[in-house]
């Protein structure tokens, strides 16, 4: 991010910048008060919202929320903290405040809600704040791309999730997860179980961007800084994780759950460590990092032993320690040196010496070297893999070992080379960040080491609370950074030689990487710009097809598809009923009169060649129609349909003025093919109505509403109370739609008038 | 094509019509009328006007874009049906006042209906001139 913007002058952003910082670490501080509790056991508060559908606003603290609730305060308070200063004198920084915090709002619903629904409410308030956020930079076509593509990435995924949630939700017979969580047994049992698993981890997948749905993530790194190093690594993409996490109870344990978790989680990690190498930028590098860290995620969640469980949610909080951390000192680099090019950045320890502490600790933590907290993450995940037995823990050592060493191998990248040698030149002088934007990395890096050195901290209050929760059962839990002489030991010491090999000899590797990236044929972010073409093919094949633009085609396809389906529907249901044989003596002469007027009025709208004798003789139809309303004595009907008679032959008359001279279409097989799809209108329509007539009228309603009207709505015009009363909502979708088309009409009249002018 | 008649006995027509159809409007709930026909009755008034006069006579005797009127009677409607909202009861409940109402009889009813039929009639009213001035405008 470049600071060629008009700067606005504000100090640390001004209102909008202390009002951001306060609301999370006021949260951060509730929270923090209250975990002592949660450590005993999980707590659920509601109230209802929307009592008729079964949704409710309720609130489930237990182990898992809380961690991500302080991981979302805590981390939430550093970013608020460092964007004041990195980004407050933006013009548009109020802008980002509020973006910022709707998507903490969101988040936190998320996390904290026991209520599918809701969750799913909140689920979508992160994707539409992070679209707002990765656009953030609007003016840039890029970010503009990105922001859509992860928007409708995720967004989709959302949809489909909310298929399982619904799905589950009747399975469950509730949609408040603290009960669902405790029905496990029954819902794996179920027959729809697998539905409803795949619906979830499209969802969860495409949030947490586990391959194949991985690109929208390194594209989201267009985001400022503050916002990838919050959504795009700490908080938003381990919604996913999160959700299965969650829902680990209720879906995990069975064996689709087993591969298909490990299996995409295992490709995501290797895949997203070795693109790590591949990157120059080191937001970039970053990026595919926090992939390898979703994916070890999943495939932890997915591998479900209580050593598993424990090694993934260690892993959680490292991970979003040491990264946030990571991504904000990138920040501070490129804020002060210019440039975020790991082949050009060197020797900056001189010159920012508190920017390489904070980064030398979050690199170490990533790379697993004790006494860190990452360390104690890794060596429980090779615990946990070890323990698998059979090709599962192959399958998973393997997978975690390959990505431990990457991940050595861009610490080292990311950290470390930047920081070393001598200073070398970048677009401008390096030196040290404001405090505002180092705090947050120090703190975090501190954490890293403080966590590592008593673990027993981390281990009662969050990782304890937050396994209990997953397995839906309590374990002791206990972490240790010294676990004696094993096998995840010795594979930790070869994890360290695997990777200081790479390390040595990573900038060939990179070379040869990008020559394959050259030749690799399958590139999903260009098939997603091809699905998308795709789309917007199909769309305007269907558009040309259905919308010809000839309004006689129209009314032809309308009136046709009413013939064809009433008239179908009709005769194959046989329903003529007993009555077609209405008496006609019962027609009064008057009436006979009316009728011809509107038999005259019809034949004329057939036989004249004007237009406008046309619509007048249309205009005669409709009144003998209304004066039969009258006969039958339903005035406000009658009032009505004489008005709107009126206002149709004026409107027709004066559009009939705007419309150009056509010659007459007058082929006898063009007037046939119409006079045919008339007459069976007519016939389908007459026989509609003497049927109707014939069955037994239902006299329900209108008993209700003859004896409701005036002693509950105060009105003796049944149609008017019907209308502005019992029907309200009815009305006002009506007149909505007047406006709405009105305004509608105007648009397009002043368009073609503009048209004619240019 | 400007007629004398037809011009002279607007005038008396025009206003006769919007008297009659703020009547309608007023009336609807006990007797036939109400917003729907009032809103059309008063536009028939302005649509004979323009018909007699021109499009830009009548915008100036209406003195405010129809469209805006179509627009703030839709704001109306809502409104009355979200204050029902206030007295905690559900959207578009009718709310009652009956002024110097005496043993049984009803008084001076006033409501929340009302209103909501005061915004029927804008929207109706304010979309129909809106469309009839587009088309009779630059011709």
């Amino acid at each position: 991010m470049t600071d060629d913007y008009p700067k606005v002058d504000r100090v640390m952003g001004g209102p909008a910048g202390w009002i951001s910082i306060a609301f999370p670490a006021v949260l951060f501080l509730y929270f923090l008060g209250l975990l002592p509790q949660i450590v005993n056991g999980p707590q659920v508060h509601g109230i209802d919202w929307v009592p008729s559908l079964g949704v409710r606003f309720s609130v489930l603290l237990d182990g898992l929320s809380m961690t991500f609730a302080l991981l979302i305060t805590g981390i939430g308070t550093a970013v608020t903290l460092y964007s004041a200063r990195y980004l407050g004198q933006h013009p548009q920084y109020p802008r980002f405040v509020c973006y910022l915090l709707m998507f903490m709002v969101g988040m936190l619903g998320l996390v904290l809600a026991d209520n599918l629904i809701a969750l799913f409410v909140f689920w979508e308030v992160t994707t539409i704040a992070s679209y707002l956020l990765i656009g953030f930079n609007a003016d840039s076509a890029k970010s503009r791309r990105s922001a859509l593509q992860a928007l409708l990435l995720t967004g989709t995924g959302g949809l489909v999730m909310l298929g399982g949630m619904i799905i589950l939700g009747n399975v469950a017979g509730t949609f408040e997860l603290s009960r669902i969580l405790q029905m496990g047994d029954m819902i794996r049992a179920h027959p729809w179980y697998m539905g409803i698993l795949l619906l979830f981890l499209a969802g969860a997948f495409t949030k947490s961007a586990q391959v194949p749905f991985h690109f929208w993530l390194p594209n989201a790194m267009a985001a400022p800084t503050p916002v990838s190093a919050y959504l795009h690594s700490a908080t938003m993409v381990k919604g996913g994780v999160f959700l299965m996490a969650r829902m680990n109870p209720a879906l995990g344990g069975t064996d689709a759950w087993f591969w298909i978790l490990t299996i995409f989680g295992g490709i995501t990690a290797v895949f997203a460590s070795v693109m790590a190498l591949r990157q120059t930028d080191i937001k970039q590098t970053l990026a595919y990092t926090t992939l390898m860290a979703l994916g070890s995620l999943t495939m932890f969640i997915g591998a479900g032993t209580h050593y598993a469980i424990v090694g993934a949610m260690t892993f959680l909080v490292v991970h979003s320690l040491y990264k946030a951390a990571l991504f904000l000192m990138i920040g501070i680099v490129d804020h002060a040196t210019g440039t975020r090019d790991a082949t050009v950045l060197r020797g900056l320890w001189k010159a920012m010496p508190l920017t390489g502490a904070a980064a030398g600790l979050a690199a170490l933590s990533m790379a697993g070297i004790p006494p860190m907290v990452g360390f104690i993450g890794k060596e429980f995940m090779y615990k946990a893999s070890l323990g698998l037995g059979g090709f599962g823990a192959i399958w998973v050592t393997v997978m975690i070992f390959a990505a431990s060493a990457l991940m050595f191998v861009t610490g080292g990248i990311v950290a470390l080379k930047p920081f070393r040698g001598e200073l070398a030149d970048t677009p401008t002088p390096a030196h040290e960040g404001p405090w505002p934007m180092l705090a947050g990395p120090l703190v975090l890096g501190a954490l890293s080491l403080f966590f590592g050195l008593v673990p027993g901290v981390l281990g009662h209050y969050l990782v304890g609370p937050a396994t209990h929760a997953v397995e839906g059962e309590v374990h002791e839990v206990h972490l240790y950074l010294w676990g004696g002489v094993n096998m995840a030991l010795i594979l930790s010491l070869l994890t360290f030689l695997a990777g200081w090999l790479l390390y040595r000899s990573h900038e060939s590797i990179r070379a040869r990487l990008a020559a394959f990236e050259a030749r690799n044929p399958i590139d999903f972010d260009a098939g997603w710009d091809r699905v998308l073409d795709g789309f917007k093919a199909f769309a305007a094949w269907l558009t040309g097809l259905i919308q010809t633009g000839s309004l006689q085609r129209y009314m032809a396809v309308t009136f046709s598809s009413f013939v064809v389906l009433v008239g179908g529907t009709y005769l194959i249901k046989g329903a003529f009923g007993d009555g077609l044989g209405l008496a006609t003596a019962s027609v009064h002469p008057v009436q006979w009169t009316v009728l011809a007027l509107i038999a005259a009025g019809s034949i004329l709208v057939v036989w004249t060649h004007s237009r406008m004798t046309a619509v007048a003789a249309m205009g005669v139809v409709g009144i003998g129609v209304s004066v039969i309303f009258i006969m039958f004595s339903a005035p406000d009907v009658a009032i009505t349909q004489l008005l709107v008679e009126v206002l149709v032959v004026v409107l027709v008359s004066l559009a009939m003025l705007r419309l150009p001279y056509l010659p007459r279409r007058s082929r006898a097989s063009f007037r046939a093919g119409h006079a045919i799809i008339a007459a069976g209108v007519g016939v389908v329509t007459t026989f509609l109505t003497l049927s109707v007539l014939s069955t037994p009228f239902d006299r329900r309603l209108t008993t209700f509403f003859e004896t409701a009207s005036y002693p509950e709505a105060h009105g003796r015009n049944i149609v008017n109370v019907i209308l502005v009363d019992f029907r309200a909502l009815d009305t006002f979708g009506e007149i909505t739609v007047v406006a709405m088309a009105a305004l509608g009409a105007l648009a397009l009249l002043r368009g073609t008038a503009r048209k004619k002018e240019s | 094509m400007q007629s004398l008649i037809l011009t002279t006995t607007t005038r008396l027509l025009a206003a006769l019509l919007l008297m009659f159809s703020v009547y309608a409007l007023l009336r609807g709930h006990n007797l036939p009328g109400g917003g729907f026909i009032g809103g059309l009755i008063g536009a028939t008034g302005f649509i004979l006007y323009t018909i007699a006069t021109s499009e830009v006579e009548a915008r100036r005797a209406l003195r405010v874009d129809p469209s805006n009127i179509a627009v703030v009677g839709l704001g109306i409607a809502g409104l009355a049906g979200l204050s029902a909202g206030l007295a905690g009861e559900p959207f578009f409940t009718g709310q009652w006042l009956f002024l110097f109402a005496e043993d049984g009889g009803k008084g001076l009813p006033l409501s929340t209906v009302l209103v909501f039929d005061i915004g029927v009639y804008l929207a109706v009213f304010g979309g129909i001139l809106t469309l009839v001035f587009a088309l009779e405008e630059e011709i």
